[in-house]
């Protein structure tokens, strides 16, 4: 439960035999102890124990589930271009797990694999596949039968057409989806802490506490926001730089 | 998979925890849960259906309609909640606007892009018919428009009834949230069998909007889809 106490109870941290809180520690500026909107001061002293951990594992955990939720999604849309039929229980499957909400599904996997980053990653991997699916099936077949017949004519053999052909040709959709399915992991890992105490959520959690801690709230909310933004803006970036063939054509 | 039969136990008590009485019944919460979401998604489709199928009608704004999408997904649910119990103390109208907040931009979006993506010719010849600009959107391109904008609302939806449980962990009481944030009172076999609760209320939720919207989408539009879903199976083999 929320044993974070507020500024207001300073006395009653220094009192306390259990282990001071890091995020209250020591100083606090007459900002904090009032509440402010948001007070530089605790930012600062708090970026190292508090909003750097939360803010690194952040990164990892949300990077992890896309990177896994991609290879996975990227075999079954692979499948699913080669063999119809792959499409429909993939889908169904996928838009299942995609329609359970986050909480839920967290619990629901904590209950066989236990409070750890397993069930963390497998909730967050599954939010990533529809997306990742759907798209990258969609580029796939985005390419023109023309292009496909080009290649076949200049003897490329299917696995030589997949790889330098419809994949590159299918980049624009799979980036798309990656965008989506990155953007939408950071704002879910948010909540993953009520299984597995790390990420943003922690520092949100405590600032919650008992009344609510509003620095500690915007800077890591903000840090959630801004991270999931930037992501986006780097994928877009990387689209670029690896079709350079789409510039060169409204250029 | 102990834990399990224990939830189901659970859910078959209607919330009922022995040895702590006084707790709202399962049935009750559900009900909360599914009020203070349908709120959310009237509100937020009175607000984002007619910006998004206006703006797609005039082919306009379409950095903003795309964006917001954009944007409105990477807000987290959770920071949402806790800044407006922050500045506003987390009552059902804040939690509203939190939902309204996150649902408004998949609908726009989408009803843009659907409204859109209306073949221009098809429009021209509504126009050429003398069908007014209104007769327009609501007889040629609100119906073509109905798959993508049903994925919209059924995002939102879908947003909604998620961020409703999450608002038990920013304080809101008045959802199956409640459960799963108090294991103190409802033990884990409570919290698991909420979290099946919560599970099976989205997936009813969208199942129902799916209905609705197979319903809504025009038959040609239905015979096209499945043409497209048998299509490359004909495609994939080259010659």
């Amino acid at each position: 439960m929320a044993l974070a106490p507020l500024i207001a109870a300073g006395p009653v941290i220094a009192a306390a035999t259990e282990p001071v809180i890091p995020n209250y520690a020591a100083q606090s500026s007459s900002c904090e102890i009032h509440n402010d909107l948001f007070c530089g001061s605790w930012v600062s002293h708090n970026w190292g124990p508090v909003l750097w951990p939360a803010l690194r594992d952040h990164i990892l955990l949300a990077l992890v589930a896309v990177g896994i939720g991609f290879v996975i999604a990227m075999a079954l849309a692979l499948a699913a271009h080669r063999f119809g039929w792959v499409e429909r229980p993939t889908t169904a499957v996928t838009t299942i797990l995609y329609t359970i909400p986050s909480l839920a599904l967290f619990e629901l996997l904590a209950a066989p694999v236990g409070l750890n980053v397993y069930s963390a990653e497998i909730a967050l991997v599954s939010y990533t596949l529809l997306i990742l699916f759907r798209n990258i099936l969609a580029g796939l077949r985005s390419v023109p039968t023309e292009v496909l017949d080009a290649a076949d004519g200049m003897g490329m053999s299917r696995g030589q057409a997949l790889v330098r052909v419809e994949l590159p040709l299918a980049l624009p959709s799979i980036v798309a989806g990656l965008r989506i399915a990155i953007v939408t992991i950071i704002a879910l890992t948010t909540v993953v802490y009520v299984i597995y105490n790390h990420g943003l959520g922690v520092p949100i959690h405590t600032a919650l506490g008992e009344g609510p801690f509003k620095t500690e709230l915007i800077a890591a909310g903000g840090l959630a926001i801004v991270l999931a933004l930037f992501a986006d803006g780097l994928l877009v970036a990387i689209q670029r730089l690896l079709t350079p063939w789409a510039r060169a054509r409204t250029g | 998979m102990h834990e399990f039969v224990e939830a189901f136990h659970f859910i078959a008590r209607d919330g009922a925890v022995p040895g702590t009485p006084g707790l709202p019944s399962l049935a009750r919460l559900t009900l909360e849960t599914l009020k203070v979401s349908a709120i959310g998604v009237a509100i937020s489709l009175v607000i984002a259906v007619p910006l998004g199928v206006w703006l797609g009608h005039l082919h306009r704004g379409s950095f903003l309609a795309i964006n917001v999408g954009n944007v409105g997904r990477a807000l987290p649910s959770l920071v949402v909640l806790a800044i407006g119990d922050a500045f506003l103390g987390l009552g059902l109208t804040v939690v509203e606007v939190a939902l309204v907040i996150l649902a408004v931009p998949p609908i726009v979006t989408n009803a843009y892009l659907g409204v859109d993506g209306v073949d221009r010719d098809l429009v021209d010849a509504a126009r050429g018919m003398g069908m007014s600009a209104w007769e327009t959107i609501s007889r040629v391109e609100l119906p073509l428009a109905a798959p993508l904008l049903f994925t919209g609302i059924r995002t939102a939806a879908l947003f909604v009834v998620s961020t409703t449980t999450i608002a038990a962990l920013a304080g809101f009481s008045g959802s199956l949230g409640d459960v799963i944030a108090n294991e103190t009172s409802y033990h884990f076999s409570g919290v698991l069998g909420a979290a099946i609760c919560v599970a099976a209320l989205a997936l009813l939720v969208d199942g129902a909007l799916l209905l609705v919207q197979r319903r809504l989408t025009p038959r040609g539009l239905r015979l096209e889809e499945r043409a497209r879903a048998r299509g490359p199976l004909a495609e994939g083999a080259p010659a």
